[in-house]
């Protein structure tokens, strides 16, 4: 992509007069830019906001963004299950608001733990508050949790075995033009490495509620990893949740998809489109990457070619475990990767970087039918 | 280290210069959809007056083995740099109208590998002060007159790797480095205050062995020029810290202080009107 800027000219180019105030007054929109339309905020919460009646109705400040992040579900079900009965608490390094658990601390102020932007703090505590019989909950940013924190979380939580819940929200390229720091396309090659880790990927708002709850009682520690909240909603209730399990929300007889996250969404969605070719696609949501649902796969490649998406790069991922186990086993199917290659993606908005990758329904339609060509 | 020549600059382009910042801040942010408006605003006096007054740079020669370094703790205020760095030479101004958009070379965080004059790469809050220790040992060994100064946020304090950094730099009396705090009383969650005390600062930098210049207002030109003078120019042995209190959003009224404008958008209307304030506002 670097090539496409060639055109923007060269260093040392003649600069416009910067005096030229006409250039500081507000423009028509760029195409595919859009403005949070008055619906999408008559929405939102907007009680913490700065924004006003007085104010343009495109303004929004970080209270309203933060509304969009709809299936970041963590803070509303660890309430209902603290109201259970479970002894929480929930850990965070000044991403409370982002990762929404923020609301949890406001109703149980004296069981939320806010660390400031000190990660590695964060979760060598979780693990001391582990061992006096608290359930704690570390919520943060995957790559700030899962990629800075990886030494921590293998010594402190895993090696003693403690029973810790982590969820690294924001992975893969959801963070598009926040550019590369926040991007998290190695998380699971790193937690997978990990001995006594449960690695598990709900894919949208009513997956989360379900892992938290359904898992509550496993004895060890838990990392969930989730998206950005803004991701477009696969069950609508919660579904059945096991470690170890998956959920097959379409059968196939050509090939099936065995996807992870955001990309169980997408191949749903490519499925759709690929009834128009004639090809009958399966989609099984893989939510435990950590341990796999083997007999999944097992069925999955009775078909010729077995397909694994995710949000990750496809050499340290979902898809290499699936490959360990195809190999493994000896089963006769070919296995197409989808995820992202072996490089840093670029910036861009989200949606741009998820049709480029071809991590869209679009994307994955257009692989299936070349797997199955 | 030794002092190096300023730049022959009046305050009345400082001034013009910080404006140019927060123009730039809210022209990309319009670009984007989405900016970090808060933290832009609150350094735009310390990026400009360090940018125009003090460091040696060479736009055509990015890597010039010799320029001053600059990073970024606080990676988010990319936006304040970018206009910046293109007004010296770096790159061209037309990049700035790509920024965030699909294979810009300009993002939210500042990227090295894309964009010339980004000293290092920031976004993982905490690193910098450990990079910054890495440079100015390598500068050091070198024998070179190269100072690098890293602007860090108030939040960040809370990053345990700062502090080692800080043992770090005072240990090996790294005195061609410069950290700058601009505490904008702004983070994610809050006031980083109230999410996590760090105050006294200037007792706990002063404790890790550096030299701590209190900077009561990190937007008063004249005093962030004799700050960065001592800081820069009349090394003592020891690391400096310059603790610069600012204001979040400094400069449009309804943004200025508190963490709603560290991440926000303008709709059209309120885009002129802080056009308006940015334009007729005289600060420092």
């Amino acid at each position: 992509m670097k090539a496409s800027f060639d055109k923007l000219g060269t260093i040392g180019e003649t600069r416009p007069d910067r005096a030229d105030r006409a250039r500081w007054t507000p423009q028509p929109r760029a195409a595919g830019v859009s403005y949070m339309s008055a619906d999408t905020k008559a929405s939102i919460d907007l009680s913490e906001s700065r924004i006003g009646a007085l104010d343009d109705e495109a303004t929004w400040d970080m209270a309203a963004s933060l509304g969009l992040s709809r299936q970041l579900t963590t803070g509303s079900v660890l309430i209902e299950l603290v109201d259970e009965g479970h002894d929480i608490v929930v850990c965070t390094a000044d991403l409370g608001r982002p990762t929404q658990v923020i609301g949890f601390g406001r109703r149980y102020p004296d069981r939320y733990f806010n660390f400031g932007i000190a990660e590695r703090n964060m979760i060598g505590a979780a693990a001391g508050l582990a061992t006096t019989g608290h359930l704690p909950i570390v919520s943060n940013y995957s790559f700030f949790l899962a990629l800075m924190g990886v030494e921590n979380i293998r010594n402190d939580i895993c090696y003693p075995g403690l029973k810790v819940r982590m969820i690294g929200t924001h992975s893969g390229i959801a963070m598009g033009f926040y550019g590369t720091s926040h991007h998290c396309n190695e998380d699971i090659g790193a937690l997978r490495a990990i001995s006594g880790l449960t690695l598990l990927a709900p894919c949208d708002g009513n997956a989360i509620r379900a892992a938290f709850a359904q898992t509550i009682h496993h004895d060890g520690p838990v990392y969930l990893r989730a998206g950005r909240g803004r991701e477009k909603p696969v069950y609508g209730r919660p579904p059945r949740f096991a470690i170890g399990g998956s959920n097959t929300l379409r059968e196939g007889r050509d090939l099936t998809v065995l996807a992870i996250g955001n990309l169980v969404a997408a191949s749903l969605d490519a499925a759709e489109l690929l009834k128009a070719d004639g090809l009958d696609v399966g989609v099984v949501d893989m939510y435990s990457i950590a341990p796999l649902d083997r007999a999944a796969i097992r069925r999955a490649a009775k078909q010729t070619v077995v397909v694994s998406a995710e949000e990750h790069n496809i050499g340290s991922g979902f898809g290499s475990a699936v490959a360990e186990v195809i190999a493994e086993e000896g089963l006769p199917a070919r296995l197409v990767r989808i995820g992202m290659p072996d490089q840093y993606s670029l910036l861009g908005p989200p949606t741009h970087l998820y049709r480029h990758y071809g991590l869209d329904g679009e994307g994955v339609a257009a692989t299936l039918r070349k797997a199955l060509a | 280290m030794s002092a190096r020549a300023l730049h022959e600059v009046s305050r009345d382009t400082l001034r013009e210069k910080a404006r140019l910042i927060r123009l730039e801040t809210l022209r990309m942010t319009d670009l984007c959809g989405s900016g970090h408006y808060g933290s832009s605003f609150s350094m735009a006096e310390l990026v400009a007056t360090l940018y125009y007054r003090f460091l040696q740079l060479r736009p055509n020669e990015p890597q010039w083995p010799d320029r001053d370094r600059f990073t970024m703790g606080k990676g988010h205020a990319a936006i304040g740099l970018y206009p910046v760095l293109s007004d010296l030479g770096f790159f061209p101004q037309a990049w700035l109208d790509t920024y965030t958009r699909f294979g810009s070379p300009l993002g939210d965080h500042p990227d090295m590998k894309k964009v010339p004059g980004v000293d290092f790469s920031s976004g993982s809050i905490g690193h910098n002060l450990s990079v910054s220790v890495g440079i100015a040992l390598g500068t050091r060994r070198r024998a070179s007159p190269s100072r690098t100064v890293c602007l860090m946020g108030d939040g960040e304090q809370t990053e345990g790797q700062v502090w080692e950094a800080a043992i770090s730099a005072a240990h090996w009396n790294l005195d061609n480095l410069v950290g700058i705090v601009d505490v904008n009383r702004a983070g994610s969650d809050g006031d980083p205050q109230q999410t996590m005390r760090t105050e006294p600062l200037l007792a706990k930098w002063e404790a890790f062995g550096w030299r701590t210049l209190v900077l009561d207002d990190g937007h008063a030109l004249d005093a962030v020029s004799d700050a960065l003078d001592a800081a820069l120019n009349r090394p003592d042995g020891r690391p400096t810290c310059v603790l610069a209190y600012t204001t979040s959003g400094k400069g449009v009224s309804f943004m200025e202080g508190g963490w709603e404008w560290h991440l926000g958008f303008l709709g059209p209307k309120d885009l002129e009107r802080a056009y308006r304030e940015v334009l007729e506002g005289s600060i420092g």
